[in-house]
């Protein structure tokens, strides 16, 4: 019965690490970019809930809301500033800026909201007993499944089936045939930051529900994790950010369980080399030729 | 109704297109003939927005180019088809011809994308296979198919026989022509001078990034110096 727990904890952390890897590979298959801000977004989208939920007492599901609103704002406002200036510079050139917002972002939230952590409230309150009660799921390790899954649906069926989430594709496949199809390729960059950045709030409500202490580097590991998840997966892979993120969420718990609470996060990435060796373009990951 | 005067295209340091100007007339096919390198796709790159001319003018049914954003060409009925096709690859061959219409009125992407799959039949059949795996010259009628379905007033085509076997390239020109009989203007670049002249009803020579000869096709089919250096004496 502890496997089983073991199990369904692993796959509610890996679909908290899936649900950021989505916003990196979307990022990174439109923008070709390594948004490593992305998990302090996940932090500023936290603290907002938390002021939201604790100082004005607004209701759950606005305090959510709100904090997506916040964080969609926040990553279009970093993409006009930071990264759009840089579209035509070297690779290196906007991966140093994206270390640089994540930096801002960490050190903007030690400022506005100190480094003491704050008690990220309860928001999900309750437990369901199976087995005679031998097994016990937390309210929060449920939801946060079911918002993995409803998340990869719809994604899965809007860069599939709506106009918009076809052009993305486009963008991501090739940029100059985008633009001659007459796709405004800098509005669907924005919009591909607008809706990672708007889950990454809610990968930060449920990262904190979870895991209820919340500091300005709250964001930082989750979202190396998962860029590690999504890399895993396969960059620029939807299903394989996916994938990535659940078995990802698993190793970690199951390393935790069996191994080492200590060893856990290195036994991680040695999953991960490990994958790559074997397939480096991740497990679902085209294999692309760059010319040179 | 496109008129391109005195463009001057450059990358980096390169000085790629030279002066160039040349018209092209209502319900004419024209072509840009040359070598390997002479800027021909670079004058395309630059009408349709991708690049960008630093002096002169490009006029299309009298409005100004040169400072519009690539993607707003167009919705003004410009559509051109790149060189190497440049088709969407992972996604369905109905689904490359839906992003060709992504600029039209959405009342009439269904109108126009049975008339693409009239003149191409084969693209029909193989409506929900992915692009990728089509054959070159279906891919070379779908990167064609594309750019029809924003039903353009001037369609450009970048070297679209390239890499087709000669049967193919029949039926591209045959296609071709029916394009301009049906009203559409064509302007057309091609390395296969013998063919692009033998339908063209104008031609301009390229050398270099510059234009050193221009006249109907038939002039130029039959100039010396067109013979000498393109068609092989």
């Amino acid at each position: 019965m502890s496997f089983l727990s073991h199990l369904i904890n692993g796959i509610s952390l890996g679909s908290i690490y899936a649900i950021i890897a989505l916003g990196y590979t979307m990022v990174y298959g439109i923008a070709k970019m390594l948004n490593f801000a992305h998990g302090d977004v996940i932090m500023v989208g936290a603290y907002v809930c938390f002021f939201a939920l604790n100082a004005f007492g607004l209701p759950p599901v606005v305090s959510i809301l709100l904090a997506m609103l916040v964080c969609t704002v926040l990553g279009i406002i970093i993409e006009r500033l930071a990264y759009k200036p840089l579209r035509a510079a070297p690779s290196l050139a906007v991966l140093i800026t994206a270390i640089g917002v994540s930096y801002f972002l960490q050190n903007g939230a030690l400022i506005l909201w100190s480094a003491s952590p704050k008690v990220f409230p309860t928001i999900f309150e309750g437990t369901i007993r199976l087995f005679d009660g031998q097994l016990t799921i937390g309210l929060t390790t449920l939801i946060t499944i079911a918002a993995c899954i409803v998340i990869m649906v719809g994604l899965t069926l809007f860069t599939g089936k709506t106009k918009m989430g076809k052009a993305m594709r486009a963008c991501s496949e090739d940029k100059d045939a985008a633009i001659l199809m007459g796709i405004n390729v800098n509005r669907t960059i924005s919009v591909t930051f607008a809706i990672g950045s708007g889950l990454a709030a809610i990968a930060g409500v449920l990262l904190c529900s979870a895991y209820p202490l919340l500091q300005p580097t709250t964001g930082s590991m989750p979202g190396i994790k998962a860029f590690t998840a999504a890399v895993f997966g396969g960059i620029g892979s939807i299903p394989g950010a996916f994938l990535g993120g659940i078995l990802l969420g698993i190793i970690e718990i199951f390393a935790k369980a069996y191994i080492s609470t200590e060893l856990s996060d290195a036994i991680v990435f040695l999953v991960l080399i490990l994958v790559l060796l074997i397939k480096p373009a991740g497990l679902l990951g085209k294999k692309t030729v760059v010319k040179v | 109704m496109l008129s391109v005067q005195n463009i001057n295209v450059y990358y980096g340091k390169i000085h790629a297109v030279k002066d160039v100007s040349f018209e092209v007339n209502d319900g004419e096919i024209v072509t840009l003939i040359g070598a390997n390198g002479a800027g021909k796709s670079t004058v395309l790159k630059t009408v349709s927005g991708l690049l960008h001319s630093t002096t002169g003018s490009i006029t299309f049914e009298n409005k100004e180019l040169l400072r519009v954003a690539a993607h707003k060409i167009v919705p003004m009925g410009l559509a051109h088809v790149p060189e190497g096709r440049r088709i969407f690859q992972a996604m369905t061959v109905e689904e490359n011809l839906e992003m060709g219409a992504y600029v039209t009125k959405p009342s009439l992407v269904a109108e126009h994308l049975e008339n693409v799959y009239e003149r191409f039949p084969r693209l029909k059949e193989r409506k929900k296979q992915i692009a990728g795996t089509l054959s070159g010259g279906e891919q070379q009628m779908l990167a064609m198919g594309r750019g029809l379905m924003s039903d353009p007033k001037l369609l450009m085509l970048d070297e679209p026989s390239m890499g087709l076997a000669p049967i193919l390239v029949e039926q591209i020109f045959d296609i071709i022509k029916e394009l301009r009989d049906h009203g559409t203007t064509i302007l057309l670049v091609e390395q296969n001078a013998r063919m692009a002249l033998k339908i063209a009803d104008r031609g301009y020579v390229l050398e270099t990034g510059k234009i050193v000869l221009s006249g109907t096709g038939a002039e130029l089919l039959n100039s010396p110096a067109v013979k000498k250096a393109y068609l092989g004496g």
